[in-house]
């Protein structure tokens, strides 16, 4: 018999060498050039199979200092720029800073030009959650219908706004003070038809989406986020309402006039994708319940700036934080006023950059497939986050 | 169809034998055109479009505009990527699906060849196109082909063995029809199958059948909800992401092929393909219209679920195979053998078909409505109880610095 030898020593009985299968975690770049990301966001995945082990977000590959930007022009001046931090609900960008300018500057606006501003910033929520709901589609793995159905919608409120202030995207329709100039003679009669035609395309995205069991599946606990985990995150808007709390800035810290509106605020209860998904649907419900008690209200006269506004903004020395509810959440412009024509320090608080930073929770552990389809449900949107 | 007696003409077997080759693959590629045409302008309607328009009436030169466009396109190699796995696999992918076409039967004379296995043939050759696809996952050097690749593998193995099952149930309740002094040896050809379905489609005796086989060709085909190995928003494109030109179109051409294919398998197997189900004798040309009528409607269906579906995640993809359709293809063999061996009715396996069918959908619904539970609530604002203002109010600060 052949003595079998291991390592060097004599063995008397056979050995059983026990070899574990080895394997590596792989790093997958999500991102910056990704059909997921939504822009250019970069997302490093450190997956075991399917598995994420770790995920490191890297942002700022849209950074373009438009704090910086705004504190370098008047108070006029740099409502442009407004426009392009929130691409999709740029007149909600709008409103906070020329909000905040007018509270700063203690400048009253007349009635009408506050519905037109509610009545364009409510439209713009709408726009924003076709959007989302559209794009978030396609994540969850959609073939171009949701986003096509989605952008018809949208299509049409664009053409109102372009019937409002001549432009699709980048708005630039508000004015410290109030608006530009009068919206067009037919403005609310075309905000009817457009909520009709737009309350029927909600309900065809919760026909597509909402009960379809393939889709449930992929959204139903995953990515669930607790309250208290939402809170301590800064999590605002609807990701933060899914997570369970009611918080609503529109309500609960009430601005413009929505005082004046009778609507509810959609709750999730689990906080997970499917419930981020149901709040948007739900709010862009309530959004139209918003719109139409607003249209039948608004004046259909009546001045729509200050009858004296001065020819050089200079605010008296103070600090500002003004605060609303854009269609990702809680946008807040922190204002410095020195006295002079331009702001000494502006800060633009950007729900989609606290919305982000709980991504990371989210998606360790879960499948690669569940890691995109969370970065889908915050709806980012890279412009805001990286300012 | 032999073509030298086709033709009118007498020639050596090698030449026949490569102009069958040759009528394949022309024919195949028209039809993969036509069915890219189709599927874009389909797809287009589904998602309120209108499709391509621009090239040719109503756009029918798309496809062939495409292809030109491949055709011209530069084949690019990634300097890292394994030079002969990298090249070798679309036509690893490719030549499998077309050896498929060899049993089809279109019409009760017209297919390449009756082969007595053909059922089994389809489903050996088809599975090597697998092979095909991991050597491109592999080849790439990319990390997200070779997950693309994986994920197809996984779900190669995963969805063949339920649709294998199920093809098992078919054949013995064609075998217990066909059998002519306890010999079904014909059974396994795919033309005797269809030849039988003169006034029963197979669809009324195995619906559950159908149902997987139709679950199963999605899988097969990676056409959603089973599309995670070439998912966009995932794995940018899966295992073909680093090909281009011809090379790219020979996967594309491979993929839509098989659609056809498995589609004309579906229709024979459970439509009575080129049967018509009133009365027995119709002539050629009808019944070619009838395949192909039978053919469009299963198209239609597969493209619309495209539309209407979001993509599964691998591991619910896997379990539904395993935990799902496996469970339930077994129990179709196992009651169909014991009632035909006792000699019953074709309703009643029918009926036993039907059964499992509903058990299954009815699961399905029951489980994802539990999953699904209970929607948003709703927190209502009154206009009364707005609370008070705190934050918004101007804090006069002595403006600091310059």
């Amino acid at each position: 018999m052949v003595q079998q030898t291991f390592e060097g020593e004599v063995l008397t009985e056979p050995v059983v060498v026990e070899r574990e299968f080895e394997t590596v975690d792989m790093n997958i770049n999500i991102g910056p050039q990704h059909p997921a990301t939504h822009g250019v966001f970069r997302m490093v995945l450190t997956v075991d199979g399917e598995i994420v082990k770790d995920a490191i977000p890297y942002i700022g590959y849209m950074h373009r200092g438009g704090e910086k930007l705004s504190e370098s022009l008047d108070y006029r001046g740099a409502l442009g720029y407004q426009d392009r931090t929130d691409y999709l609900a740029a007149f909600n960008s709008e409103w906070v800073y020329v909000n905040a300018v007018e509270r700063l500057a203690g400048i009253e606006i007349p009635e009408r030009a506050e519905y037109v501003r509610l009545i364009l910033a409510e439209f713009n929520r709408l726009l924003s959650h076709f959007m989302f709901m559209g794009a978030f589609g396609t994540d969850v793995g959609y073939f171009g219908t949701a986003f096509t159905w989605t952008f018809k919608e949208r299509e049409r409120i664009q053409d109102l706004f372009e019937a409002v202030c001549g432009d699709r995207i980048m708005y630039n329709y508000f004015r410290v003070g109030g608006l530009a100039w009068e919206p067009h003679e037919t403005f609310i009669e075309d905000s009817h038809w457009v909520l009709d035609q737009v309350e029927v395309g909600i309900g065809d995205v919760d026909d597509l989406m909402t009960n379809n069991e393939v889709f449930v599946a992929r959204c139903r606990d995953v990515g669930a986020m607790s309250a208290d985990e939402a809170i301590s995150f800064g999590v605002t808007g609807p990701m933060l309402r899914a997570s369970g709390v009611p918080f609503d800035l529109r309500v609960d810290e009430p601005y413009s006039i929505y005082d004046r509106f009778h609507w509810e605020i959609p709750v999730g209860e689990r906080g997970d994708v499917y419930d981020r998904y149901l709040v948007r649907l739900e709010e862009m419900r309530q959004s139209v319940t918003i719109l139409r008690q607003a249209l039948d209200q608004m004046p259909t006269s009546g001045p729509i700036e200050p009858e004296r506004m001065p020819a050089r903004l200079r605010p008296p020395p103070g600090e500002i934080y003004m605060r609303q509810e854009n269609p990702r959440g809680e946008y807040g412009i922190y204002m410095v006023s020195d006295g002079t024509d331009k702001p000494w320090r502006v800060k633009m608080r950007s729900p989609c950059f606290h919305n982000l930073s709980s991504l990371r929770p989210q998606v360790i552990n879960t499948y690669l497939a569940d890691a995109v389809v969370a970065l889908g449900s915050i709806d980012i949107v890279l412009c805001e986050v990286d300012r | 169809m032999v073509l030298s007696e086709f033709a009118g003409v007498s020639m050596p077997d090698w030449i026949d034998a490569l102009l069958r080759v040759i009528f394949i693959v022309a024919l195949m590629t028209i039809i993969a055109f036509a069915l890219i045409y189709l599927e874009r302008k389909i797809l287009a309607r589904f998602q309120a479009r209108v499709g391509p328009t621009r090239t040719g009436p109503i756009g029918t030169l798309q496809s062939i505009a495409d292809a030109l466009k491949l055709v011209t396109k530069e084949d690019v190699r990634p300097i890292t990527a394994d030079r002969w796995a990298f090249e070798l696999a679309p036509y690893m992918a490719f030549v499998p699906v077309f050896l498929v076409f060899v049993p089809m039967p279109f019409t009760e004379t017209w297919f390449i060849r009756d082969l007595n296995l053909g059922l089994l043939f389809v489903f050996g050759v088809l599975g090597l196109n697998i092979v095909g696809v991991v050597m491109a996952a592999w080849g790439s050097d990319n990390k997200y082909a070779l997950l693309g690749g994986v994920r197809a593998a996984a779900q190669a193995i995963s969805y063949e063995i339920p649709m294998l099952l199920i093809i098992v149930a078919v054949v013995m309740v064609a075998a217990s029809r066909i059998a002519v002094d306890g010999d079904a040896s014909a059974a396994g050809s795919i033309n005797a199958i269809v030849g039988d379905q003169t006034t029963t489609p197979y669809i009324l005796l195995q619906p559950l059948g159908f149902f997987i086989f139709i679950v199963g060709m999605l899988a097969e085909l990676h056409r959603p909800p089973f599309d995670m190995p070439i998912a966009e928003s995932e794995v940018v494109g899966g295992y073909f992401v680093e090909y281009s030109g011809m090379r790219w179109g020979m996967f594309f051409l491979a993929e839509y092929t098989a659609l056809f294919l498995l589609v004309v398998l579906a229709s024979s197997l459970f439509l009575g393909g080129w049967n018509w189900p009133f009365g027995a004798d119709v002539g050629l040309g009808l019944q070619i219209v009838l395949t192909f009528v039978k053919t469009s409607v299963m198209i239609v269906l597969v493209i619309g679920s495209r539309a209407l579906f979001p993509r599964l995640r691998i591991d619910q993809l896997m379990a539904f195979s395993w935990k799902v359709l496996l469970p339930f293809a077994i129990v179709q063999v196992l009651a169909n053998g014991i009632i035909l061996a006792y000699g019953g009715a074709d309703w009643v396996v029918g009926l036993v078909s039907f059964g499992l069918l509903v058990a299954l959908g009815g699961l399905v619904y029951y489980v994802m409505r539990r999953k699904q539970g209970e929607g948003t609530r709703t927190v209502s604002t009154t206009p009364a109880t707005p609370r008070v203002i705190t934050s918004p109010e101007v804090t006069p600060v002595e403006a600091g610095g310059d």
